[in-house]
């Protein structure tokens, strides 16, 4: 018999029950609570008159709609106020872990989680919230879900789940300099596409995967459903077990040497069998950048836009042509020819401090450039801030021009008042080029930290590794 | 759960692959704490030609007379019929719920996004998949045919076109049975609250760090 896939780990561990059909119960470990896709769950539970099975693998906290203004002290907003406001109440209720406004440990849900070690190897991880799977990096079975899925848990401890297949994307090689995290999944989704994953759990591995950091990890497994897996995964090795030894909910004493034993199994087993698997020439990666409206849409910074004319397929030469209409842009032309309006870095994708330290160090005592009307820096959450406070990081953006921001989702998906105006052209660090994605009108290419940051000095798109 | 069994109903096109759910329902509308109120807001940006913000009146906004939906030949229409990758982006539940209270029962396409597949049963919204081809031919004929209908047969897992030509489609037992009865599911998980507590017991033992 064929070995087990790290997928197949997981999920094995986790069937409560298997009906005849396949269907399975699965138990949830973690349960990432914020403010957006909760209050129909608890109000569905308060209706029926059911309490939270298990409270203590809640965690909770705001951040769609919270301000980033530096010493903000209230929400203007009053419909957004009511969804904060309505978060801390249940929280309050159901005598939830809960890390409100003002609490040095709030920030988005996908950043603050696994700082605090909430998100462990071997978990099941869910949140009413696609980038779930960011939480994949600690070899967690980790994946999005709706509201009536996010009250099923809670009322539960579990989901009604049948097994996706398992896809490998391995990454052989080592990534050049100047080449990010979020080059490699953009690369990635890139060469399957936005729907290339529907269907499938993805582990990523291979070398220039397994030489990434956590928050590298992050990135990466973060972008899974823009390539339509709705998880992504990468097994557990010393970087997975440095990153969690005394974080808050990390096991301590003599539970420590017990997790790590289990941890150190969770990885495919040699002889294990994929659905399907695709490999990337990490060297061949080069500094990404997006020209369209679906995060498929993308190319290397030296590269041009591709012309709708020479694409054969009808349903996606018509997608592309709408595209490129919706981004005023041109076949042909030359990617380090956008010019750019607004940059944005952070986000659940890049606003961690790995990301924050690549964006400054490629500042390097220049400003930004004239042209640009904002540049602003987002920390994912208070920690990834005071972090990069003590480091001096905050006083190099700020020399440069950037406006330094208090935690939150920000402008990547523009549910607070930061936001692009119609036509803008913006860098942004996030994971979404939807149309309307940063604010409606707004013409969002995604790219790397480092990327962005050169973008801001330059006003427009230019390569890095040359910078 | 709404229950779906069978429906005949006149079918509206959206020709674009990877609709994602910031276009079915925008951001702006998701600081909503209520599960109604979003189907004035279905496809807003591409629908209204001016901004739309939570609750304005959405009866007097300048309407996109280019958006299908806006069309007098679609109106009143129950099922949408897309392109590949329906529905990806984001996991909002609010984008079957705004689909669901416009009046859609029913989206046909060749692929959908996990995340919201999953989320349209709990709506009764029925994901019917036909191969790429069968739906391209779909939008040739409804473009031809104003009053085009389908008929969406669930049990006998059918979608008829107005010549009797039948397409079948696949779907999984246990959701069909979930629509066709609309059964709650978390009332059907509570039937196996010992399992559940049985579970927990042996992983207890077994990874105790997992329930510090």
């Amino acid at each position: 018999m064929a070995g087990k896939t790290l997928y197949d780990k997981l999920w094995d561990a986790h069937v409560v029950h298997t009906d005849a059909n396949g269907t399975v119960l699965l138990y949830i470990d973690r349960h990432l609570v914020h403010e957006v896709t909760s209050p129909q769950a608890f109000g569905g539970l308060q209706l029926a008159g059911r309490q939270p099975w298990r409270r203590d693998s809640m965690v909770a906290m705001p951040d769609h709609n919270t301000p980033t203004t530096p010493g903000f002290t209230t929400i203007d907003d009053p419909v957004s106020r009511l969804q904060v406001e309505t978060l801390d109440d249940n929280a309050r209720r159901y005598d939830l872990r809960y890390f409100p406004i003002g609490d040095m440990r709030r920030g988005i849900v996908h950043v603050a989680g696994p700082e605090q070690g909430a998100t462990l190897p071997g978990m099941t991880v869910v949140c009413g919230d696609s980038h779930t799977s960011t939480h994949g990096a600690f070899a967690a079975l980790a994946f999005g879900i709706g509201t009536s899925e996010v009250e099923h848990v809670m009322a539960t401890q579990c989901l009604i789940q049948k097994k996706s297949k398992a896809l490998q994307v391995r990454v052989e090689g080592e990534i050049g300099i100047g080449v990010t995290a979020k080059d490699i999944v953009l690369a990635i989704i890139g060469q399957i596409g936005a729907a290339g994953g529907t269907g499938y759990a993805i582990e990523f591995a291979g070398k220039a995967i397994q030489m990434l950091s956590m928050e590298g990890r992050m990135t990466v497994c973060n972008m899974a459903i823009e390539a339509g897996a709705r998880s992504g995964m990468i097994a557990v090795d010393e970087t997975t077990i440095e990153y969690l030894r005394n974080r808050a909910f990390a096991p301590m004493g003599d539970l420590w040497p017990c997790a790590v034993a289990a941890w150190r199994e969770l990885h495919s087993d040699p002889d294990a069998v994929f659905d399907r698997v695709v490999v990337l020439d990490a060297a061949a990666i080069k500094p990404q950048v997006t020209w369209g409206t679906s995060p498929e849409m993308v190319v290397a910074v030296d590269e041009c836009i591709p012309d709708p004319a020479c694409e054969p397929d009808p349903v996606k030469r018509s997608g592309m042509e709408r595209a490129l209409q919706y981004m005023g842009l041109q076949p042909n032309m030359p990617i380090t020819d956008i010019q750019l309006d607004r940059v944005f870095i952070g986000s659940c994708t890049n606003g961690r401090i790995e990301d924050l330290r690549t964006a400054a160090a490629v500042i390097q005592g220049r400003t930004v450039a004239p042209s640009i009307k904002q540049a602003l820096v987002v920390p994912g959450s208070g920690l990834v801030k005071r972090q990069a406070e003590t480091e001096g990081l905050d006083r190099l953006f700020k020399q440069a021009g950037f406006e330094w921001r208090e935690p939150g989702c920000s402008m990547c998906l523009a549910m607070n008042a930061d936001r692009l105006l119609p036509g803008e052209h913006c860098a942004a660090t996030s994971n979404r080029n939807f149309e309307g994605r940063q604010g409606q009108g707004g013409r969002t290419h995604l790219v790397s930290p480092a990327m962005a940051a050169a973008a801001a000095i330059t006003g427009h798109f230019v390569d890095v590794r040359m910078f | 759960m709404k229950i779906f069994n069978q429906l005949k109903g006149l079918v509206v096109p959206l020709d674009r692959a990877n609709v994602d759910t910031d276009a079915i329902i925008p951001k702006q509308f998701l600081k909503s704490i209520k599960r109604t109120g979003f189907g004035s807001n279905l496809f807003d940006e591409w629908r209204y030609l001016d901004h739309g913000e939570p609750g304005m009146d959405c009866t007097h906004r300048p309407l996109n007379p280019n958006f299908s939906l806006n069309q007098p030949r679609y109106q009143g229409a129950s099922i949408l019929l897309a392109q590949e990758n329906f529905g990806c982006g984001s996991s909002r539940e609010h984008a079957v719920w705004a689909l669901d209270e416009y009046g859609i029962r029913c989206v046909i396409a060749p692929g959908f996004a996990d995340i919201f597949f999953t989320n349209s049963f709990k709506s009764g919204l029925l994901p019917v998949v036909l191969d790429v081809h069968t739906v391209n031919q779909l939008f040739r004929e409804i473009e031809a045919t104003t009053g085009y209908r389908l008929v969406v047969d669930l049990p006998a897992q059918t979608v008829t076109t107005p010549d009797g030509i039948v397409f079948h489609f696949e779907i999984d037992e246990f959701r069909k049975q979930c629509l066709l009865n609309g059964w709650d599911d978390i009332g059907l998980t509570l039937r196996r609250a010992d399992e559940i507590r049985a579970y927990e017991i042996r992983r207890r033992e077994e990874t105790p760090w997992l329930f510090a």
